[in-house]
């Protein structure tokens, strides 16, 4: 590999950019294509689907054998509410192989007994979530049922493009949710990517379990291609 | 678990940079059960210090001196390993699958 090569592809993992390395595995010809130019790579679609599925791989085109190797950042999982349900969903996130961290202004839900070996951050969103570099590799998730404290997360989250974004309530708290959040701004397309109720419909009752929907839906945004996901859903 | 090999990269061009002879290998294909996935890949200089992984601990060792010569010569090359052949005296997985690895010269 080429030094240069190899210092482009570490600038551009370390800015949490995906790319993908193409080998020609017969002479070992390489190049990177990044995340922005795919559209007009002639190995398009196969790029996208090795990206989607966050796999590296082999493909033939034009009489070669080429490698694909992905490098997709790290997906990060954004909390906000330290809250029973939290307990039980930033270790099987973290499981999943999530970077994950807590926000609770609160600190008597926000505190490291509760959440042994998580990152806390036990301030109100305004401060709590542009140091954490929210982007489109994240989930977010608002689960304190405190409109003080949701709404602006949520705001933040549209802002960002975070792949993902869910929150707690009935459809009932959403459609009351769905009015604030406009009078404060929100366009009715940002307002429309909230998934609420949040995680699929298991009939999960316990906090474990509603964890375990959430991740579920997490991960169904994240794999499948957009027509799937849209009957998951 | 998702692409945690940032490090390793990294450490592959602190140590061009420093003027170490480095080594990348990086698995392209496995078949039936093996210990990494497709992209996993292992970073080595020329004293032999190495990074990463390409298996379960079961083939570094001969990854690492075939990575000398690709370090030596310039020229990638392909290694494949199978199943722990007694016979043969081979390295391999005793976990059953087959991997094939690609080692080249960074720089």
């Amino acid at each position: 590999m080429k030094l240069e090569i190899l210092h482009e592809l570490n600038a551009e993992r370390a800015a949490r950019r995906p790319v993908i390395l193409v080998t020609d595995t017969e002479n070992g010809e390489q190049r990177l294509v990044k995340a922005k130019d795919f559209a007009k790579d002639p190995l398009r679609a196969e790029l996208d689907k090795q990206l989607r599925m966050g796999k590296s791989g082999n493909v033939e085109a034009g009489g070669k054998k080429l490698f694909l190797n992905v490098y997709a950042p790290t997906a990060k999982l954004v909390i906000v509410g330290a809250v029973h349900i939290s307990q039980a969903l930033a270790p099987l996130a973290r499981s999943l192989g999530y970077d994950v961290t807590v926000v609770d202004p609160r600190t008597a839900f926000a505190s490291p007994e509760r959440f042994p070996d998580i990152p806390l951050v036990a301030e109100w969103p305004d401060t709590a979530l542009p140091p954490l570099n929210v982007d489109a590799y994240t989930a977010f998730v608002a689960v304190t049922h405190d409109p003080k404290i949701d709404d602006p997360a949520l705001l933040h989250a549209f802002e960002r493009n975070c792949f993902y974004i869910g929150a707690l309530g009935s459809r009932k708290t959403h459609a009351k949710r769905g009015d604030r959040l406009r009078a404060q701004g929100a366009k009715e397309s940002d307002i429309a990517r909230i998934h609420a109720p949040i995680g699929l419909a298991i009939g999960a009752v316990s906090p474990s379990e509603i964890a375990v929907a959430i991740m579920a839906e997490i991960t169904a945004v994240l794999r499948l291609p957009p027509k799937e996901k849209e009957e998951a859903a | 678990m998702l692409d945690r090999d940032e490090d390793i990269l990294k450490a592959a061009e602190d140590w061009q940079k420093a003027g170490r002879g480095v080594a990348l290998a990086t698995v392209v294909e496995t078949w039936g059960s093996a210990p990494r996935p497709a992209g996993s890949s292992l970073v080595i200089n020329d004293e032999g210090t190495f990074l990463g992984s390409v298996s379960g601990g079961c083939v570094e060792g001969a990854v690492v001196t075939e990575a000398m010569d690709v370090i030596q010569s310039g020229k990638p090359k392909m290694l494949e390993f199978g199943v722990a052949d007694e016979t043969a005296w081979n390295v391999g997985l005793s976990c059953g699958g087959t991997i094939r690895v690609f080692v080249e010269k960074v720089g």
